[in-house]
């Protein structure tokens, strides 16, 4: 154990390790922040259906040549993001079926382009990193680290100071817009917010694990907590102690950095499921009671 | 001056009708209840009196100092997940957020008018419960509290006691009038329960695919279809 400890504490004399630490923590908050929404909203799917348009974007940025990638994926995720939403409402293709199209059609093309044209030998290790993200959140640059610090600061604002209506819109839309809230206007933001954390979390796990890292925290929390408030929170905290100690798991076993956070994902979902079982069981039992009790008050 | 007046207006989707020309004025303090078959429209018409659908021809106006949001609403189904995380508190606080304005939190004020609406409906044993753990009734009280929280002048309520057994039928309605008599909060109410609706309501309005009938509720009981219809539910009425 203390030799363990002995090898962590070598390994953060490094500042690629400090770097990768940062960014994890600050993508595992931003993406379960939001996370709980929309897995309330049933847009799971849109995690994955941007992630493969950033990676389609991403293909195409690698083959022209661009230094900074991020500068071509950002704007176009964030239009797709926003056309997916916007256009939801009187098209002729459901959304689901429009979001389908597009990750499908983003992942075939990205992948086509990057087998066509990339100048690099190794076209399937390529993709494979940029789908799994193996190791490129312990080569960030720089420009990487301030990017996602200065994007993460403005996701976890608006998310803050938009929680109360993030939470009515994603309860009951049609009494938020009856009771004249913009509630379009803030499906815009959360829309444009969630395409932010889908490319900044690429870097992080890769576009193929993202959902997962959207989703896992979120749900973990739902099976034991009960107020939207406590949901949030708990799954902050639980997505950003898995993104941690995957990080620091896998530089010491050396396992690619995304699927070992998912992994511990998985495992903090199971506990979390069997938490709530006991606990369901048991207040189960309490309820019941106390319902008759309130029934007889009621009168 | 009346609060909401609806004049020749026709609604339906995609280009077909399902109700035409319905003239009609509430005035504060009324109580309204919109009766019809399935499918007659009524759900459509409160739809449109709260904005979310625009009218196909007519024009449907808000005055005496009500503004467009300031409409209480209680839907017909909410469709909340049945895994959806929220406290009764969270939702019944989600009903001022007309109120705060730009303004991200909720202040004091808003904390107190919603406090206040779970002690009118009877509710604040439950306050820090789920939502989704509740009962039926219980959950009506919930979402009614929400409206009142944005509204102090109008309501509208679509079928609000729908799968609620007759006990709790009865305090839900008897809810209702309380703050239809004693606070003057203009009640717009779906309901197919004939006898309810002739007990409490001041005017019926009647739908079909035309209006069939739109008056007091005296003079509803006068007209051959308003006497039809009571007679057919009042078989088991009584
Ligand atoms: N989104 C929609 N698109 C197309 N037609 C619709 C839509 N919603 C309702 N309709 C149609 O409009 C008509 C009126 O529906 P509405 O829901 O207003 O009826 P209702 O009077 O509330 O009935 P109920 O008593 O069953 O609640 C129905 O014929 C229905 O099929
Ligand atoms: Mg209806």
């Amino acid at each position: 154990m203390t030799n363990l400890f002995a090898t962590l504490g070598n390994y953060f004399q490094y500042p690629f390790v400090k770097n990768a630490l940062i960014v994890g923590v600050l993508i595992a908050l931003c993406s379960s922040l939001l996370g709980v929404t929309l897995v309330l909203k049933r847009l799971s799917f849109i995690g994955d259906g941007l992630s493969h348009v950033a990676f389609g974007a991403m293909s195409v940025a690698s083959v022209v040549g661009l230094t900074q990638q991020m500068l071509l994926i950002m704007p176009v995720t964030v239009i797709a993001a926003v056309g997916l939403l916007m256009g939801g409402k009187n098209r002729k293709i459901k959304g689901d079926a429009s979001l389908a199209m597009l990750s499908v059609g983003a992942l075939g093309l990205g992948y086509l382009i990057v087998n066509k044209f990339s100048k690099s030998g190794n076209i399937s290790g390529d993709v494979c990193t940029t789908l799994f993200g193996s190791t490129s959140i312990l080569t960030l640059s720089k420009f990487d680290v301030w990017l996602c610090i200065v994007m993460s600061v403005i996701v976890i604002a608006v998310f803050v100071l938009l929680y109360n209506r993030i939470f009515a819109v994603t309860f009951d839309e049609t009494f938020t817009t009856a009771t004249g809230v913009k509630a379009s206007a803030y499906n815009l933001i959360i829309a444009v917010v969630t395409a932010v954390i889908i490319v900044l979390a690429m870097k992080l796990v890769g576009s193929l694990l993202i959902s997962a890292l959207v989703i896992f925290p979120a749900l973990s929390a739902m099976r034991v907590f009960k107020s939207f408030k406590s949901v949030v929170v708990c799954s902050a905290v639980v997505s950003v102690l898995c993104s941690v100690v995957g990080i620091l798991a896998s530089i010491v076993w050396s396992t690619p950095v995304g699927s070992t956070i998912v992994a511990i994902d998985i495992v903090v979902f199971l506990v979390f499921t069997f938490i709530g079982f006991l606990k369901g069981n048991n207040s189960l039992g309490i309820q019941t009671k106390n319902n008759s009790r309130e029934r007889k008050t009621n009168q | 001056m009346s609060q909401l007046i609806c004049d020749d207006v026709s609604l339906g989707y995609e280009g077909r009708a399902v109700t035409e020309h319905l003239t009609f004025q509430v005035n504060a303090g009324d109580y309204l209840c919109v009766v019809g078959e399935n499918g007659a429209g009524k759900s459509t018409l409160i739809r449109a009196l709260l904005g979310l659908k625009a009218p196909m021809s007519g024009t449907i106006t808000t005055g005496d100092g009500l503004k467009h949001n300031e409409i209480g609403y209680l839907p017909q189904q909410t469709v909340v997940q049945r895994d959806f995380p929220a406290s009764v508190k969270e939702i019944v606080q989600s009903g001022c957020l007309n109120k705060v304005g730009m303004n991200p939190f909720y202040g004091r004020e808003a904390r107190v008018v919603a406090q206040r609406q779970i002690e009118r409906m009877g509710i604040s044993h439950l306050q820090n419960r789920c939502y989704r753990e509740l009962s039926g009734g219980q959950q009506q009280r919930v979402l009614l509290a929400r409206a009142l929280c944005a509204t102090g002048k109008m309501l509208l309520l679509d079928e609000p006691v729908a799968g609620l057994d007759p006990k709790v039928t009865r305090e839900m309605y008897e809810l209702i009038a309380k703050l239809n008599k004693e606070d003057g909060i203009t009640v717009i109410m779906v309901s197919h329960d004939i006898a309810a609706a002739v007990k409490y309501a001041t005017h019926i309005l009647h739908i079909s695919h035309v209006p069939l009938f739109f008056g007091t509720k005296e003079d509803y009981l006068k007209t051959e279809i308003g006497r039809a219809f009571t007679d057919a539910a009042g078989g088991d009425e009584e």
